[in-house]
């Protein structure tokens, strides 16, 4: 296979990549190692949120994408029908010893351009967070930050990318770059090579080994590891804006603030681990989740019961601390978007622009379509804004809007299928796309009736049916298969 | 959109659901309305393929199927109106209903009284919090049986069972039979969590019952490959040096149920904390006038016959109330359980006729003596927190029930 743009890695960065390459007249193929899109570690496991730009230390490439990646959320969630709230954040300050952080913090992002900042305290600080740790003695407020779904954003990207004509290829992993006369030619996949004269290497958490496969060892990322939990949506209401406590060194502290989707998520802890693949949740790290938010939201320690589930997530660290946006003079053909920790949800369209014009400078013709189709249309979800009225319209028009299969989130058949049609094929791929079993009851009732839809849409055994590929398989046997044939393989 | 009225419309086609619907239509109500989420009535009934029910109410050994059959082909003899495959999306304190379904649409219903009768939900390994990795085959036991007593898939071939509740026990005996390993089922309580009659499944297959120990760490990448369990101290943590770590491809949950009361609280239906469901008087009816309630959506019951008595309580009252033969009740006493007693059903009496009071209690406890108020002792035998205790004020005892608006149900621990 051949093309003019290799991407390597489908999560934020790589689709928003692939999405901004796809408004120009030139062949993009991205290829992800997991079974769809988003099913990396960092895009489907962060605080979903997108941070103003005051955190990140001026100067540094973070800094100066973040706040932009910001503004530029505003459109694209728009135009590809992703459910995104600007909300504002609050930094509370929980003693007059933090007061100067907040300050400082202020001064940050007014030189890295975040517009509204502003210190509020007393009256004002508790009618914004009625909640809020009674000793909060002042909040840093930023108009601009709010919250979406970074695998919905993910998803989003890649269909509205392959709308325009990029190809997305799933479990199809890199296992070498071919490199010849200073130039990166080709990179070997476990599904034949792909010849490319330009590869974006945005492989997340693996960035710094796809790296090294085209000789460039100058960094390493850490697997830094943030635990969450998720509240029921009864908590809605609990907090109404992404809440910080004040920053540390490693970390901008364990948040409390609502899911786009009205839930309440509390996160992350930060460690750095050594396995890439170390998403496991420990019982340590949800002791200090849970102290963290505590500390910000006291009611919390009273609604335990009110968890619905726990996960991990890893940060792609960079061992130099920022952003590694890059080509190189040798090899030719190939440019690192590594080291994409947080804030890289907010900046991803940012890293887009920038990568898209370093191509222009390392000399790829890019000349804009004519016909780039900017809008994505989503699967429509009735009950989501509880949209009664539509719900009726529908289900007049195609009866599968009236057979709700998971009850906690209402997600209706004619959503499942549609979501299969976009090409989900796994449990996990129906979910992230229609959050079918991410309600209360963590998908009890619905799998097994998601498993039956997927099989007969896919035209998949039931057997096969899988959690997110590999050998992820829900219902391996059917009845009697284990009588008759003996009791232990 | 669809708009009609109905004299009772009843939420749920389950057990409680079903005796409520019967009840009411046999007491005159004509116009009475099942709205069922699945696409057949029985609840959780038609998956129950073990025996055991029926024992109380019609005095007979009956499977689940037989036992819940016998009121579907009541609710169809009586020609009560079903609507199978229909979610309930909304419910008013004035007692209308908004739902959808394949065939009608949506539809907004309004009725002379609601009877609620959900069921209940259980408990996913998220609200646990068990450490550890997120693979394929973490179900609930209710999943579990639901796949292989009506799909016809077994989850997994090497088990461990997390919670000693009854569908846990059953569900390791169905395993067993089905030729799955069955490697253990582990409790956190130092004493089972299940009814007795149900750890003979456990006795019969040899399968170990580990007390006093919890889950602390699912280990498996794409697929479950181990459990590490560890003994629980007096406070039921985890203790360092007592690990244990057994393999298995497949992790069931059977740690506990919710009632499901999403509905109710939109109606603003008042719950109670401890039983999770809607205080209700003695006629079933909850904080809301003419809704009613009944079964595992106002408490988690022991048995289903216990569910039917208080469904056909609750459609016998609401038949009567949309008749306008139940006025509400002069004196309203409000219980409040006490010391080892957790909670008490219903929560609110009115002293004037005698009645049955079911709570349950925290921990187990012999010559176990109940005080209602300061006046009236029950004695038990035994008392044990799997089985709903039953408390009778007959009409001698309600003499010495008092004057107070607020009376107690405790036990001394």
């Amino acid at each position: 296979m051949e093309t003019s743009v290799l991407i390597i890695g489908g999560g934020i960065t790589g689709t928003a990549i692939a999405r901004e390459l796809s408004k120009y007249d030139v062949k993009v193929v991205l290829i992800e190692k997991e079974a769809d899109v988003a099913f990396g570690g960092p895009t489907k496991a962060n605080t979903a949120i997108l941070h103003a730009g005051y955190d990140d230390k001026p100067g540094t490439l973070a800094a100066e994408l973040c706040p932009r990646g910001n503004s530029l959320w505003s459109k694209l969630a728009s135009n590809l029908s992703v459910p995104f709230k600007r909300i504002g954040s609050l930094v509370a300050a929980l003693e007059d010893e933090e007061v100067p952080v907040l300050k400082e913090l202020i001064e940050r992002g007014r030189r890295n351009g975040v517009q509204g900042l502003r210190i509020v305290k007393g009256e004002e600080l508790f009618e914004m967070e009625p909640n809020l740790n009674k000793q909060a003695v002042a909040g840093l407020y930023a108009p601009t930050a709010g919250v979406l779904s970074p695998y919905e954003a993910a998803i989003a990207l890649s269909e509205n990318a392959k709308q325009n004509g990029v190809s997305i290829l799933l479990e199809t992993r890199a296992t070498g770059v071919i490199l010849e006369d200073g130039e990166a030619k080709a990179v070997q996949t476990n599904n034949g090579t792909i010849y490319a004269q330009n590869i974006v290497n945005a492989a997340g958490l693996f960035a710094d080994e796809v790296s090294f496969m085209a000789g460039i060892s100058k960094f390493r990322i850490i697997p830094r590891k943030g635990e969450y939990v998720i509240y029921d949506k009864d908590l809605s209401g609990i907090v109404n804006h992404v809440l910080f406590p004040v920053p540390t060194l490693v970390s901008k502290g364990i948040t409390v603030t609502p899911t786009v989707d009205g839930n309440v998520i509390a996160g992350p802890n930060a460690h750095d681990m050594e396995d890439k693949n170390d998403l496991t949740t420990t019982s340590d790290g949800l002791e200090e989740v849970l102290n963290g938010a505590y500390r910000l939201i006291s009611v919390l320690e009273s609604r335990r019961d009110a968890i619905i589930t726990g996960f991990a997530g890893l940060r792609p660290q960079p061992t130099t601390e920022d952003f590694i946006i890059k080509p190189y003079r040798e090899p030719r053909g190939f440019i690192n978007v590594a080291g994409i920790k947080s804030p890289g949800l907010t900046s991803a369209p940012a890293i887009a622009e920038m990568v898209v014009d370093i191509l222009k400078r390392e000399g790829l013709a890019l000349r804009e379509k004519d016909d780039f189709d900017p809008f994505r249309k989503p699967i429509f979800h009735p009950m989501r804004d509880f949209h009664l009225i539509k719900m009726g319209e529908l289900t007049s028009q195609d009866p599968r809007y009236g057979h709700i299969v998971c009850r906690c989130e209402y997600v209706t058949e004619a959503e499942i299928v549609d979501a299969l049609r976009r090409g989900a094929t796994t449990l996990d791929g129906v979910k992230y796309r229609t959050r079918a079993g991410m309600g209360r009851c963590q998908g009890g009732f619905c799998t097994p009736h998601v498993v039956r839809i997927i099989s007969r849409e896919l035209g998949v055994p039931i057997e096969e049916v899988t959690k997110n590929g590999g050998e992820s398989r829900i219902l391996p046997h059917p009845a009697k298969q284990l009588l008759l044939g003996g009791r232990k393989e | 959109m669809i708009k009609r009225k109905s004299g009772i419309v009843v939420l749920g086609g389950g057990a409680a659901g079903l005796a409520a619907a019967t009840a009411a239509k046999e007491n005159g109500t004509d116009s009475v309305l099942i709205l069922e989420r699945n696409k057949d009535l029985g609840g959780i009934l038609p998956q129950c393929i073990h025996t055991g029910f029926g024992l109380h109410y019609f005095k007979e050994n009956l499977t689940g199927p037989e036992y819940i059959a016998r009121f579907i082909k009541k609710v169809y003899d009586l020609g009560i109106e079903c609507k199978l495959e229909t979610m309930v999306l909304d419910l008013t304190c004035r007692s209308e209903t908004v739902a959808v379904n394949q065939s009608d649409g949506l539809m907004r219903l309004q009725a002379g009284a609601i009877i609620l009768a959900m069921g209940c939900r259980e408990k996913s390994r998220g609200a646990l919090c068990i450490p550890g990795t997120r693979p394929a085959g973490i179900l609930t036991a209710g999943t579990a049986q639901r796949l292989m007593d009506i799909e016809g898939y077994v989850p997994g071939k090497r088990v461990l069972i997390l919670g000693s509740g009854d569908v846990g026990l059953i569900m390791a005996r169905r395993f067993a039979m089905e030729g799955a390993e069955v490697e253990g089922v582990v409790e956190v309580m130092a004493y089972p969590g299940g009814l007795d009659r149900n750890l003979q499944c456990l006795s019969d297959f040899g399968i170990p019952l580990y007390l006093g120990h919890s889950a602390t760490f699912i280990h498996g990448s794409e697929r479950v490959e181990a459990v590490t369990i560890s003994r629980v101290d007096d406070q039921g943590q985890p203790m360092a040096g007592k690990e244990e770590t057994i393999e298995c491809d497949t992790v069931i949950l059977s740690v506990g149920l919710i009632p499901e009361n999403e509905l109710s609280r939109k109606a603003g239906v008042k719950l109670d904390l401890k039983t999770g469901g809607p205080v209700v008087d003695e006629n079933m009816e909850t904080s809301v006038e003419n809704i009613f309630a009944c079964g595992n959506v106002v408490h988690v019951h022991d048995l289903v016959d216990h569910v039917t008595q208080e469904g056909e309580l609750s459609g016998r009252n609401a038949s009567k109330r949309v008749r306008g033969e139940l006025p509400p009740p002069k004196r309203r006493i409000s219980l409040r359980a006490e010391g080892n007693i957790r909670y008490v059903v219903p929560q609110i009496i009115s002293g004037e006729r005698p009645l049955t009071l079911y709570s349950r209690v925290k921990r187990p406890a012999f010559n176990a003596e109940i005080k209602v108020g300061q006046n009236i002792v029950v004695r038990k035998r035994v008392v044990k927190p799997a089985e709903l205790v039953d408390i009778d004020l007959t009409a001698r005892r309600l003499k010495e029930l008092g004057k107070e608006e607020d009376i107690s149900v405790g036990m001394d621990t």
